[in-house]
């Protein structure tokens, strides 16, 4: 790797080769210009960036696999008879798309791997994306300049599972059918126009011949299409912006510290997505997912006990089990809200809520700077708090998608589960949210106390009159600016209610709202201390008692046998 | 940058206020294989490996493709799908895994530091863009010309007319929603065998699982009446349960009293929730539940929701026999089947209106 000793590509044998091709694009698309700019850009470097790139490469796995499944599945809902080489089903009257499944299956090699490495990638895409989305959130990496990527972020999450869903019922297997059929009724219970959308959905009557067709179109060329224009987006916008960056020593807001896209970022990058791969296809190897042969054809007078959906929607599944059975009817029409707020309303007020998230906290907090540096979630203890609920919140309903199977796994009663599941959904965000925000804020007082009073050093020191006491020895300068590095807490004045002359201010009713929100947003939270604290700080950590402590330049702390530790 | 809005933290301020000051960027670490030839060339050899076995893992995975018989079977599991799966794996993770050894060992690893500019474009550019756009405004003449520009925005919303009435043919008007292919006189079968059922046949407590004589072959025939994807829409709102109790267990609501032969009930077998083939049978207490969502129904209490999200009773058959001793149907259900649609209550009043 020595400099001195390396030629410069252009004086290299290739270099000469390719510098006419590579000169007449040039002179076509004046590339030097946009990659003098990018090819060595700067990247920061952190575990919790990779989670984007998961969901990324796992849809590119997803294409590639998915393009290779086209070839031989046929989505249509014409039955014909079975008579390929799986041999129970040998003589049995199904529909196309079942038939070239088995096909794929049994009788095209690597074809049964492909198919799942295709959906295991599919539960990554979706899992990997919710992950991406929580680090987003819990660092507030959406505030300002990068809300509109934070919305495209919630689309892509949103057509990703309508885009599982749809490849989820094309195989047209008990499974598959039966979640079609769980669709149907949820477009029937939509008010006043339910049985239109599904008459015309479906092409007729429930299960028709139009359905299949369509959702295969849906799934390998409209949402695929949109989803690639959206990552592209987000892909640019990330760019444009420049990754968000841990604070730390020479880390500010203003610039960014990392490695270059040319060569590092590049390979490190362009290497995990063969780990995805390689990942998911092992997966794909050693464990089985969605085995159609066992199922059977989808049959509208049959089911499995145990039926689920994907991972994805077990949270919407899980809202339609607990609800309760409410129908009304008015207007002469009939108000199926057991079935349309669970399963329409549950996600529609998820993708809402994330989708206004960013621009609710602004509003709350008055913050119109820019943000390039990530807020460790203990200092936001109200986001931070609000973000575990709302993950409560996902789980219970996730776990409610699976009562019947915890209820046979655990010998519980279904109904009791189902009762607790009711109530927990209101119940256990709150407790979330109260225990989260008590832990952030205990959190931000370890970090002050680390800061005025320096780290516990494990050794114990006997005084001259017999008492003993632990040695505490200030942090290293770049680990306690990386601890205050965020902002203070702002100050919260009520506002005023009438101008100067005690006339009535126009938005005073709204200013008290929010002031009261805001309030309620700071709350507990432990400010970062006053340049006064540290320095009062700094001298009493030099001198303890009289006693300086001199741990020496290489004192790291002990291990757990006392032995002090070292280079 | 400009200072008329943002105002960052900057370090570069000259009074001290924050507790801690920035120390800066620290010195670089060496890592060990820029400081001792040995190790470099470890890693060297470490990573070129990788990538040798990896080409060898795709060689192996085409000669498990032409190798391996797809009946195969390994651990109880598709030999093939293994043996291609593994070798396709190991050898992507192997090329994913050298690769960021590369990068993390070998390539250089100094921090670099490049500097923010804020998103937005400065203010001559905005100011620019603003002149642009009211050039091209004053020269298209869209304020001076309204009847111009609102008949433009009426033909254009006009447009929505075509795009919405091509939509028409993708479904038929909904119908059918409140009938089922049941009428009097229709037997009672099996859902497998497809053979008539005669009362005596069933035991107290048991379920039967059946359909309408329609959806099988008649005597001499080579299909049934009702097949292909007709069978499945006219399947899923007439599959039926056919369950005997006891019958001083049985609690008929008014009107219901001869629906039954002897305990023998029938009920659709199709959840009034989601529309699921409901058939978890608990024969000691008469209760059906719901595999999909819990949904339990009192088959002794004329189908009555006793628990989970359904909200309307399962819909009740009216058995009778005919004159060869088969259960036949006594009309088609006098209750809608499968899931609450919005036009539900104006169709159930209907046919209580025929009955």
């Amino acid at each position: 790797m020595s400099t001195d000793t390396y030629t410069p590509v252009e004086d290299t044998g290739f270099g000469k080769k390719a510098a006419g091709p590579v000169g007449w694009l040039d002179d076509r698309l004046g590339l030097a210009g946009v990659a003098k700019k990018n090819l060595r850009k700067v990247f920061p470097e952190h575990w919790s960036f990779m989670l984007g790139e998961i969901a990324l490469w796992s849809f590119v796995v997803l294409l590639l696999t998915g393009v290779f499944l086209t070839f031989w599945f046929q989505p249509s809902m014409s039955e014909v008879v079975y008579d390929g080489s799986y041999a129970p089903f040998r003589g049995l009257e199904m529909s196309q798309a079942y038939a070239s499944t088995l096909h794929i299956s049994f009788d095209i090699r690597g074809g049964l791997l492909m198919r799942q490495i295709h959906h295991w990638a599919a539960a990554l895409f979706v899992g990997a994306m919710l992950a991406h989305m929580l680090r987003i959130f819990f660092t507030g990496a959406y505030r300002k300049p990068r809300e509109i990527n934070w919305l495209i972020g919630v689309g892509l999450l949103a057509l990703g599972m309508v885009e599982g869903f749809a490849g989820y019922s094309l195989p047209d297997d008990l499974l598959s059918g039966t979640g079609l059929r769980f669709v149907d009724g949820l477009i029937r219970s939509i008010p006043l126009v339910g049985s239109y959308l599904e008459f015309f959905i479906f092409g007729g009557e429930f299960p028709g011949e139009e359905i299949i067709p369509r959702l295969y179109m849906a799934h390998i060329l409209l949402i695929p299409a949109l989803l690639l224009g959206l990552i592209a987006a987000h892909m640019l916008l990330l760019v444009y912006h420049k990754h968000t960056q841990w604070p730390g020593a020479g880390r500010t807001n203003d610039n960014v510290v990392g490695y270059p896209m040319l060569p590092v970022y590049a390979a490190k990058a362009g290497g995990f997505f063969f780990v995805v791969f390689g990942f998911t296809a092992l997966m794909g190897a050693l464990v089985q997912i969605n085995p159609v042969w066992a199922y059977g054809p989808y049959n509208p007078s049959e089911v499995t006990a145990g039926s689920q959906p994907d991972w994805y929607m077990g949270f919407s599944e899980g809202l339609v089990r607990i609800m309760p059975n409410w129908e009304s009817t008015f207007l002469g029409h009939t108000w199926s809200w057991n079935v349309f707020i669970p399963g329409v309303g549950g996600l529609g007020l998820l993708f809402t809520v994330l989708a206004l998230w960013p621009f609710v906290e602004r509003w709350v907090t008055g913050d119109q700077r820019e943000h390039h540096l990530l807020e460790r979630p203990r200092n936001a203890p109200t986001r931070t708090g609000l973000g575990v609920a709302g993950m409560t919140f996902y789980g219970v309903g996730w776990a409610a998608g699976g009562n019947d199977i915890i209820a046979t796994q655990f010998h519980l009663s279904i109904n009791a589960l189902t009762h607790i599941f009711r109530i927990g959904i209101f119940l256990f965000p709150v407790i979330a949210f109260i225990i989260t925000r008590r832990i952030c804020i205990g959190l931000q007082r370890a970090d002050q106390n680390k800061i005025l009073h320096g780290y516990e050093t494990g050794v114990i020191e006997r005084s001259p009159d017999g008492s003993y006491a632990e040695r505490h020895a200030p942090l290293p300068v770049t680990e306690q600016y990386r601890l205050t590095a965020h902002d203070r807490l702002p100050a919260l004045e009520a506002p005023a209610e009438t101008d100067e002359n005690g006339v009535a201010l126009p938005h005073g009713r709204v200013a008290k709202v929010r002031h009261r929100v805001r309030s309620f947003y700071y709350k507990g939270a432990i400010d970062k201390p006053t340049l006064a604290e540290v320095e009062h700080a700094d001298e009493h950590l030099a001198e303890i008692e009289g006693h300086p402590v001199h741990l020496g330049e290489d004192f790291q702390g002990v291990s757990e046998t006392g032995i002090p530790k070292s280079h | 940058m400009s200072d008329e809005i943002q105002s960052h933290d900057s370090s570069s301020t000259p009074v001290r206020t924050e507790p801690v000051q920035d120390p800066g960027l620290q010195p670089h670490q060496w890592r060990p294989t820029d400081v001792d030839p040995a190790q470099e060339r470890r890693a060297e050899r470490q990573i070129s490996g990788m990538f040798t076995v990896a080409a060898l893992l795709f060689v192996l995975f085409a000669v498990s493709y032409f190798a391996i018989d797809s009946d195969q079977t390994f651990l109880n599991w598709s030999a093939s799908n293994f043996a291609l799966g593994a070798t396709l794996g190991g050898g992507l993770l192997l090329i994913g895994v050298g690769i960021i050894q590369w990068a993390k060992k070998l390539m250089g690893d100094h921090e670099m530091v490049e500097m923010r500019h804020p998103a937005r474009s400065s203010a001559e550019d905005r100011e620019a863009v603003m002149a642009d756009i009211n050039a091209g405004l004053q020269e298209s003449g869209v304020g001076r010309r309204p009847l111009i520009r609102n008949s433009l925005f009426l033909s254009v919303g006009a447009l929505a007319v075509p795009s919405v009435v091509l939509l028409r043919d993708l479904g038929p008007l909904p119908h059918g929603q409140d009938e089922t292919v049941w009428k009097k006189g229709m037997r009672v079968v099996n859902d497998v065998s497809g053979l008539p059922i005669r009362p005596e046949e069933i035991e107290v407590g048991q379920l039967i699982n059946a359909e309408p004589a329609v959806f099988f072959p008649a005597e001499g025939e080579e299909e049934a009446e009702v097949h292909g994807h007709e069978l499945l829409a006219a399947k899923s709102k007439a599959a039926i349960i056919v369950v005997r109790m006891r019958p001083e267990d049985i609690t008929p609501s008014e009107g219901r009293e001869n629906w039954g032969i002897d305990g023998i009930l029938c009920y659709s077998k199709i959840c009034t929730h989601v529309g699921c083939p409901i058939s978890l049978w608990e024969q000691q207490t008469h209760h059906l539940l719901c595999p999909c969502h819990q949904s339990t129904f009192d088959l002794a209490d004329n189908g009555k929701v006793i628990f989970g999200p359904a909200h309307r009773p399962l819909p009740q058959l009216p058995l009778g026999v005919d004159s060869e001793g088969y259960i036949i149907a006594m009309s088609d259900f006098p209750e809608i089947v499968a899931p609450s649609y919005p036009e539900l209550a104006r169709d159930q009043k209907r046919l209580d209106g025929e009955s």
